[in-house]
Order: C-alpha cells, then sequence, then structure tokens
C-alpha cells in the first residue's frame, strides 16, 4: 500500500483511482472475478427477458418436470416451464428490489446518521433510540413483521428490507460526521461564513460518501437475502411471477421426490448473487478503506 | 458482579419498551380498517362496529396503547383468528420446539467454528486457514432456505440417512412426557432410548442447517480475535517461559480471544432467531416460526404480532445474557461497572 501514498498528487483524481484500482485488481484476483460476476448479473437483470429461449411463463404440461437436458439446460417445473428462462428473467426483479431497498436505506440511513453526528443533541438521541430499537428485534423476523402489517406487496418488502438495515447505515453516517464535525476544513468553512446547512451539504456529505457506498455492496447481499428470505415464506411476490425465492419454495416439494433441479438452480443463482456482492463490497472497502482489510 | 446485573437490566428497559411500542403500533399501521381485518373478510358491517369497541379501536390511540399494555401485563396476546385458540397458549406449547432446534444449531455452530477459528489462525495461510476463510464466506452467502433443502436432498433421497423432513417426530412414536419441553431432554428423563433417538434424527438436519448458517461470523471472529491475541506481548512473554503450545493457546490466548466472539454471538443470535423460521419451514417443524408464517399467509395478524413480540423480548434478553456473560469472562468489565 506503500507506493500508494508515494503517487504524485499531480496526476489527477481520476488517473490516480484508475491507478490505485488496478492495483488492487491486480493483488486481490478475487475482487476482479466479483466484478466480472456482478457485470453478468447486471447484464441479465437488463437483457434477461430478451435473451431467454422460453417465455418464462408459457407451460405446458407434457414437458413438466424433466431433468436437465441440451433442450432445457436447468430443466421444467412441475406446469412445464423453462427454469433457466425462469431464473435468468428473475434477476430483474430480484436485482431491482435488492437496488431499491439499499438506495432507500442509504438515503434514509445515511442522512438520519450524518445530520445525528454533526448537530448530536436532540437529533442524536432521536436518531440514536430509533436505531436501538430497531436493532432490539432480530432482523428477519421484525422484517416478516413490518410486511404483514403494510401489506403483501413487493413495494412493502423494499420498504421493510430498508428499515431493517437502517441502524447500520444511520450508525456508521453518524460515526463518520462526528469525527469530521470539528475537523479543520469544517472549522475553516465555518470561520468563512458558511451555514450549518451548506457544511453538511458540501464538506461533510462528500467524506462520507465513499463509506457509505462502500457499505451499500456490503449490504446488497443481505438484501437479496432477506427479500428471497420473505418471498420463500410466501411474502410480496406472487407465482407465477419468476423470483428466485419463490422458485425456491416452489421447488422444494419436489426435493423430496428427487427433482433437484427446481429449487436447486434458483437458489444457486440467489448464493452466486450474494457471493457476488460479498466479494464486490469486500473489494470496495479495500480500495476506499485499506486499514480495514481482514 | 451483581451491580453490574442490576445496571445492565435498567438498560435493557428501554429496549424493552421500544418492543412494545414497536409491535403496537404495527398493528395500527394496518392498511385500511383494523377493526375489519380483525373481523376477517365475511364480516357485516355490524360485525365490524362490535370488532371495533371489543377491541377499543373507537378510544383515542393512547388508550388503545394503554389496554394493549395492561394485556400483556396480564400475558393476552390475544386470539388467533384462523384457530380460535389464545395466542399466548400456542406460542407457550411450540415454543419449546423451536428453542430446541435454534439451541442445538449454535451450539453445533460453535464445537466446529471455535476450533476451525483457533486453528485457522495458528496457522495463518495454511490449509485449514483457507478452509476458514472459504466455509466463512460461503457460509454468509448460502441462503439457510437454501441449505435444508440440499441437505434434504442429500441424506433424505440419496442416501436415505435422514428421517422424512416432517417435524419433530416420527409419527411412530409417541412425543415423552412433557416436562422441559425439549424432546431430547425429556426422552432421557423418562429413559426411553428409542424415543431419544428417533427424535435426535429428526432435529440434526434442520439443526446442521442452522449451524452452517451461523458458523460463518463466529469463525471468523474467532479468527481475527485469535491473530490478534497470539502477536501480543503476554502470549510472547508466556511463550518466551517455555510455557508448551497447548498452555499459551488455551490457557493464556484463547480465554482473552474468547471476548470478541461472545460480542459477536448477540449478533449471531439476530440472524439465528430469523433464520429459524426459515428452517422450520422447510422441515415442517411445529415451531413458533412456522406458527407465524401460517398466520400471515392467512392474514391472521394477532399470532403474527405475538411471535414478533415474543421474538424481541428473547432477543432482548439474549443480549443481556450475553454481557452478564461477558462480566463473567472478563473481570475488568465488572471493574468498570
Amino acid at each position: 500500500m506503500t507506493d500508494i501514498a508515494a503517487t504524485p498528487r499531480a496526476e489527477g483524481g481520476l488517473t490516480a483511482l484508475l491507478r490505485h484500482s488496478r492495483y488492487v485488481l491486480g493483488e486481490n484476483p478475487v475482487t476482479g472475478f466479483a466484478f466480472g460476476l456482478f457485470v453478468l448479473i447486471v447484464l441479465a437483470a437488463l437483457f434477461g427477458p430478451h435473451i431467454v429461449p422460453y417465455d418464462p411463463l408459457a407451460s405446458d404440461t407434457t414437458a413438466a418436470l424433466q431433468a436437465p437436458s441440451t433442450r432445457h439446460w436447468f430443466g421444467t417445473d412441475q406446469l412445464g416451464r423453462d427454469v433457466f428462462s425462469r431464473v435468468v428473467v428473475a434477476t430483474r426483479l430480484d436485482f431491482f428490489i435488492a437496488v431499491a431497498s439499499v438506495a432507500l436505506v442509504f438515503l434514509m440511513g445515511g442522512l438520519a446518521g450524518v445530520a445525528a453526528g454533526f448537530f448530536g443533541g436532540w437529533t442524536d438521541r432521536i436518531v440514536g433510540r430509533i436505531a436501538d430499537t430497531i436493532m432490539a428485534f432480530p432482523l428477519f423476523v421484525l422484517a416478516m413483521g413490518i410486511v404483514a402489517a403494510l401489506g403483501n406487496t413487493v413495494q412493502n418488502i423494499i420498504i421493510a428490507t430498508a428499515i431493517v438495515n437502517f441502524p447500520l447505515y444511520a450508525r456508521i453516517a453518524r460515526a463518520e460526521a462526528n469525527i469530521r464535525r470539528d475537523a479543520g476544513f469544517v472549522e475553516a468553512a465555518r470561520l468563512s461564513g458558511n451555514s450549518d446547512w451548506r457544511i453538511l451539504t458540501f464538506q461533510i456529505l462528500p467524506n462520507v460518501f465513499p463509506i457509505l457506498v462502500v457499505q451499500m455492496s456490503l449490504t446488497m447481499g443481505y438484501a437479496i437475502l432477506n427479500a428471497a428470505g420473505l418471498s420463500f415464506i410466501g411474502l410480496g411476490v406472487r407465482p407465477p411471477t419468476p423470483e428466485w425465492g419463490i422458485m425456491v419454495a416452489e421447488g422444494a416439494a419436489f426435493m423430496v421426490s428427487g427433482e433437484w433441479w427446481n429449487a436447486f438452480f434458483p437458489g444457486l443463482a440467489l448464493m452466486v448473487a450474494v457471493f457476488c456482492f460479498n466479494l464486490l463490497g469486500d473489494g470496495l472497502r479495500d480500495m476506499v478503506d485499506p486499514r480495514r482489510r481482514t | 458482579m451483581l451491580i453490574m446485573t442490576l445496571k445492565r437490566l435498567a438498560m435493557a428497559i428501554p429496549s424493552l419498551i421500544g418492543v412494545v411500542i414497536v409491535t403496537f403500533l404495527l398493528t395500527r399501521a394496518l392498511p385500511g380498517d383494523p377493526a375489519a381485518y380483525f373481523a376477517g373478510p365475511a364480516a357485516t358491517p355490524q360485525a365490524i362496529q362490535e370488532v371495533r369497541v371489543k377491541l377499543g379501536l373507537d378510544k383515542p390511540l393512547i388508550v388503545q396503547f394503554g389496554h394493549y399494555v395492561v394485556d400483556l401485563i396480564h400475558g393476552n396476546l390475544g386470539t388467533s383468528l384462523t384457530t380460535g385458540q389464545p395466542v399466548a397458549t400456542e406460542l407457550h406449547n411450540r415454543l419449546p420446539a423451536s428453542a430446541e432446534l435454534t439451541l442445538l444449531g449454535l451450539i453445533v455452530s460453535i464445537l466446529i467454528a471455535v476450533p476451525l477459528g483457533i486453528l485457522a489462525a495458528t496457522k495463518p495461510n495454511s490449509i485449514l486457514d483457507h478452509t476458514c476463510r472459504i466455509v466463512s464466506t460461503a457460509g454468509v452467502s448460502l441462503p439457510v432456505f437454501f441449505t435444508g433443502l440440499i441437505l434434504v436432498y442429500v441424506f433424505y433421497y440419496l442416501l436415505g440417512w435422514a428421517p422424512a423432513p416432517l417435524g419433530r417426530l416420527d409419527v411412530f412414536f409417541i412425543p415423552p412426557p412433557q416436562i422441559t419441553g425439549f424432546y431430547l431432554i425429556d426422552s432421557l428423563l423418562a429413559g426411553d432410548l428409542e424415543t431419544f433417538w428417533a427424535s435426535l434424527k429428526q432435529l440434526i438436519l434442520p439443526a446442521l442447517t442452522l449451524a452452517i448458517f451461523s458458523l460463518a461470523p463466529i469463525a471468523r471472529m474467532t479468527r481475527a480475535s485469535m491473530l490478534a491475541v497470539l502477536s501480543s506481548d503476554f502470549v510472547r512473554t508466556a511463550r518466551a517461559s517455555g510455557l508448551s503450545a497447548y498452555t499459551v493457546i488455551i490457557t493464556y490466548a484463547f480465554r482473552n480471544a474468547m471476548l470478541p466472539v461472545i460480542t459477536t454471538l448477540g449478533m449471531v443470535f439476530s440472524f439465528l432467531l430469523g433464520a429459524n423460521v426459515l428452517v422450520e419451514k422447510v422441515f415442517a417443524w411445529p415451531g413458533i416460526g412456522s406458527y407465524a408464517v401460517e398466520a400471515l399467509l392467512a392474514s391472521d395478524f394477532a399470532p403474527v404480532q405475538g411471535f414478533v413480540l415474543t421474538m424481541a423480548v428473547m432477543y432482548v434478553a439474549l443480549n443481556l445474557l450475553i454481557d452478564v456473560l461477558y462480566g463473567v469472562v472478563d473481570p475488568r468489565v465488572r471493574l468498570d461497572a
């Protein structure tokens, strides 16, 4: 890491970042691999419905429960639908739920935490109390309760996933804003006559931002697991919509009679996606903050 | 020690109040008219009005909250719409099944994760260390319901070693007389080894599923904290004094390295209690999680509310226990308090 510190300043921000990224990727090929997987997932989410060989909803009872073959790569389910097509098409919905919930908590938790750390006092106490109360619940259980109360829709799964992640973001943002509150550059901005809000927006937020972005990629995996878990127990997504969690739930009944491909492939997709986000998050963290490396 | 425990107990009270307020607010967040919701889909306007008065929903929010708290103090969690049974009784009857499963899962997980973490830390970059890293990364990426299904496929369908994933005991067996509610302990107390084996067989796969899931954070934390302790001065001194590797690692390093691991247990419990719901669904386990899921799908809200409250109270209590345990393991914490 020492040669990074020695990088001449004159090189410019973007070039330095690229150099640093290349260095990190070179040292840790796993991050490169995870990034490749990420690109694949994004492509599947964007173009999935256009490239799959079969209609994910078209049932064909004459071809029900067929084992994986060259015609149906991942086999067919109990209604004769092509599992491969369903797994690929489902990427969009799962990815969307994860991104939306993480973006939501990024806004809510990030802003609340930064305000709490910067203003202190009552703001801090209220945000802290809300975070503590959420943390007093086992998170998945709370998410279940929220979806049950707000109504059984995809939108509410997103909201519930965002709420259970709130304390994590609020705490990190609070801590980062708090240590910068009396930093030299903030004092300088204050002495030059900037208002509190202006300092918060232009001095504190840009500094806390990269740390929260790393947190986003670290929680993406958890968000996908949480949402898939909720749809596995029958919340949110309804059949016949292709979604990984519900596909595993539908395939579960066939596991005991040996038709493993029904639940296996959507579960595998889920696992690969979570694995990819976790690795990517670790890699991003190394890039932004080499000290926290484990 | 007593003072510290009491202080910690006092700190748990705000959490409990928060939990009660949130579970209360969850019922009020129901879309539409809560009275219509509680009365069921086929209710007449008159019936809805009756329910409204019966539940006190015509009174101001703060009065309703007062009623809710009074009910809670009397152990009344409402009545399930689908079964007509009081929620508290059902939860009480089903809780041992969930507790037995979760505790066994945790024990298995600790028995695997802690030695793995210690061995990985004593031999960095060895095969064991890499195994530890792969296991802990894969463990957090595996959806718990997926692991359960794979285990069922391999051990029930392919190998035929495990019984069908259908509940706590095969239908041919009679549950042991209830003393603790844990089938393993009750059957042993009754001296019925056959039932003991039968219930153990049913328990192994779901407990293993939970263990695989919770292994990752424990192994990771044990490894990291052992690495930190092993490079500290007092371990070097102990080594230089010629103590055996076993004494240095177990007596000196392990005891100090355990502290962060105990702290992690709090987070592990949060995951375990949530994962429990999914595992119960996969293995048709008659615990409180599957009770809540059934109620959720039937739009029967009282059991869900009772379930969320029970889980949260248990979680607060477990965190309390962990903090007290921390004081037992580390005398310095006692002095600070």
